[in-house]
C-alpha cells in the first residue's frame, strides 16, 4: 500500500509554495512529516491537507561548527504549526548572532528553501524556512 | 531464561589512534576480555560487533568478519555487525545477553570499535549528522551539538531557569566528569578543568561551548558474556546482567519536547522492572553525557531526579565521587573518557563491571553493588539501558 503523501509529493508541494501535511481521521491530529502512518497514533486513515504556513517557534540553536560543506553560522529551530504539528527547519532573514532566548514563543511564517545536496544526500532538498513575523 | 553474566572485559585507552586500524583496536580489547575470562578465542560461539562509520573512517564496510579473523575466532562462530549510532555497543551487548539467556549461545564476545577522531572534525560532524533524519533534519545543517543545544534552550525556557544559571550548572557537569576522568588511565582527557574554562570556550552550537561537548574519539572495548552457572566456574567475581531495556524514537518533529526523551523513559522502566529494582537501589551510573545537558536529561528520564530537578546535581556535588547520590560517570563519562561511538556502550559496561568488582582504583565507588548503564543513539532515536549487579 502506497503512502497517501510521498516524500516526493511533499517536496513538490514545497517547491510550489504549499506546505503539505497529513490529517488523521482516527485520532484527529495533523502531522507534517510525510509518512505512511500517523505519527501520533499509527493509523493509516490519513488524508493530505495543505497546512497553514505559520507557527510558534519552540526552540533553536545557532550552529557554529558545521558539517562538511555547510557555511556557519546559521539557525536551526523547531516550531509548532497552528495545526499542532511540529516541524524542524531554519530561521532565515535575521542575523544568527542576534538570536537569543526571546526567539522562543515568537510567531513565524513557514516557507521553504533549497539545500544543495552533497555526494551523500539523495539530492537537492527543500527544507522549511521560518521567518519571524 | 537463564541468568546471564559478564566474564572478562577489555578496552583500549580512548583518544587518538591515527596509526592503528579499527580491527587492531578491537583485537586489543577483545583478546584482553577473552584472556580475563579464562578462555581462548576458539571458545567464542559468536561475535556481536559494533561499528558505525568504518566505511568513512577506513573504507571498510562489513567489518565484523575481519574483526572475527583478526582475533582467531572459529569459522563456525558468526560475526554480526550492529549499528545504532552512539548506542551501538550497548545494543550489541544486550542482544548477546538475550540470546545467551535464551540458550541459543553459551559464550558470546560483544563490543565495538570506532575511529571517529581520525576522520577530522568536518567529516566526523557530517557523518554523525547522518544519524539525524536525512529527509527533514540533516539538510537544515543540524549537528549533534545542535540537537542538544536545542534541548538546553527548551530546558531553560520550560523550567524558567535563566540561561546563564543553567549554563553554570551544565559547566559543573563537565568539571565533575573531568575530575573523574583525571583518575582514569584509559580516559582521553585525564585533566581537571574549571567552570570558568567551560564558560570561556568557543561556541559550538548556542548555548553549548567547546567543553560542554564530548570529543571525537578512537578506541575499542569488549566483554565476554555467558550464563551465570558457567561464569561462577570461570571467574572469581562474575557480574550479573539484572535487567535490560531498549526503545526507539523517530524524527525530532515527532518527539517534540526534547527535554523528555520518551524512548529513555520506556527503556529504563523496562530495565528496572526486569531487574526488580528501583533508582534508589543504584550505587553507580555510567550514562550518556555526550553533552553536559545530556547528563541532566538522562538523570531525569531514568528517574534519579524529577523532571526539571537534575540541573543542579553536579554543582551540589551529589553525583561526584564521595557525593550523597549515586555516583555518575566515575570513568569520566563520554565527556572526559571519550566517545568512540561504536565502542562507547561496551566501555560503560567495562567501567561498571570494574566498580562492582571493586577494581576501579582511585575511581572506586565504595561498596557499589548495583550499577546502571545508559546509552543514547542518534537524536534520541535509540536508547538502550543495562542494569548490572554483583553476581
Amino acid at each position: 500500500m502506497e503512502a497517501v503523501l510521498s516524500f516526493e509529493a511533499y517536496q513538490e508541494g514545497l517547491a510550489a509554495g504549499r506546505l503539505l501535511g497529513l490529517y488523521c481521521r482516527d485520532c484527529g491530529k495533523t502531522t507534517a512529516i510525510p509518512q505512511a502512518v500517523c505519527q501520533e497514533c499509527g493509523s493509516r486513515a490519513l488524508e493530505t491537507r495543505e497546512l497553514e504556513p505559520k507557527g510558534i517557534l519552540q526552540t533553536f540553536t545557532v550552529v557554529r561548527v558545521p558539517p562538511e560543506g555547510m557555511e556557519p553560522p546559521y539557525i536551526v529551530a523547531m516550531a509548532e504549526l497552528s495545526c499542532g504539528a511540529w516541524v524542524t527547519g531554519n530561521v532565515v532573514g535575521m542575523d544568527p548572532d542576534k538570536a537569543g532566548m526571546d526567539l522562543i514563543g515568537k510567531e513565524v511564517a513557514v516557507g521553504a528553501r533549497v539545500v544543495k545536496g552533497d555526494k551523500y544526500a539523495m539530492g537537492d532538498l527543500k527544507v522549511l524556512a521560518f521567518t519571524v513575523v | 531464561m537463564r541468568e546471564v553474566a559478564i566474564l572478562g572485559t577489555g578496552m583500549t585507552r580512548f583518544g587518538i589512534w591515527e596509526k592503528k586500524t579499527n580491527t587492531e583496536l578491537f583485537a586489543e580489547a577483545a583478546l584482553d576480555a577473552i584472556a580475563a575470562s579464562g578462555l581462548e578465542p576458539r571458545d567464542m560461539q559468536a561475535l556481536f560487533f559494533g561499528n558505525c562509520l568504518g566505511d568513512f573512517e577506513e573504507g571498510q564496510l562489513h567489518m565484523a568478519p575481519f574483526a572475527h579473523s583478526a582475533i582467531g575466532l572459529p569459522v563456525s562462530a558468526p560475526a554480526q555487525r550492529f549499528e545504532s549510532a552512539c548506542a551501538t555497543a550497548t545494543v550489541a551487548i544486550r542482544q548477546a545477553a538475550l540470546l545467551v539467556a535464551a540458550g541459543v549461545y553459551d559464550v558470546v564476545l560483544a563490543g565495538g570499535t570506532e575511529k571517529a577522531n581520525s576522520m577530522g572534525t568536518p567529516l566526523a560532524t557530517r557523518t554523525f549528522a547522518m544519524a539525524c533524519h536525512a529527509q527533514t533534519e540533516t539538510p537544515t545543517g543540524l549537528t549533534f551539538p545542535g540537537v542538544f543545544a536545542m534541548a538546553a534552550h527548551t530546558y531553560s525556557s520550560k523550567y524558567n531557569i535563566p540561561l546563564p544559571e543553567l549554563k553554570r550548572d551544565m559547566a559543573e557537569v563537565a568539571v565533575k566528569n573531568h575530575f573523574h576522568g583525571a583518575k582514569n588511565p584509559k580516559a582521553q582527557f585525564q585533566k581537571e578543568i574549571t567552570a570558568e574554562m567551560v564558560l570561556g570556550g568557543f561556541m559550538v552550537a548556542d548555548p553549548l561551548q567547546l567543553l560542554d561537548c564530548c570529543p571525537f574519539s578512537d578506541g575499542a572495548a569488549a566483554v565476554v558474556i555467558t550464563d551465570m552457572k558457567r561464569a561462577k566456574e570461570l571467574v572469581a567475581k562474575p557480574v550479573a546482567i539484572a535487567g535490560t531495556g531498549q526503545a526507539s524514537g523517530g524524527p525530532l518533529a515527532k518527539q517534540k519536547d526534547l527535554t523528555v526523551v520518551r524512548a529513555r523513559v520506556e527503556t529504563s522502566r523496562a530495565a528496572f522492572a526486569q531487574a526488580g529494582l528501583t533508582p534508589a537501589d543504584v550505587d553507580v551510573i555510567e550514562l550518556h553525557d555526550c553533552f553536559t545537558i545530556a547528563e541532566i536529561l538522562a538523570l531525569e528520564a531514568i528517574g534519579f531526579y524529577g523532571f526539571g530537578e537534575a540541573h543542579g546535581a553536579a554543582a551540589r556535588g551529589e553525583t561526584r565521587l564521595g557525593g550523597k547520590g549515586p555516583v555518575v560517570n566515575p570513568s569520566g563519562g563520554l565527556k572526559a573518557k571519550g566517545h568512540p561511538i561504536g565502542a562507547t556502550g561496551a566501555a560503560q559496561i567495562v567501567e561498571i563491571v570494574e566498580q562492582l568488582r571493586e577494581e576501579a582504583g582511585a575511581r572506586q565507588v565504595q561498596g557499589a553493588k548495583v550499577g546502571y548503564v545508559d546509552t543514547l543513539g542518534g537524536d534520541f532515536g535509540t536508547v538502550c539501558n543495562i542494569i548490572l549487579r554483583r553476581g
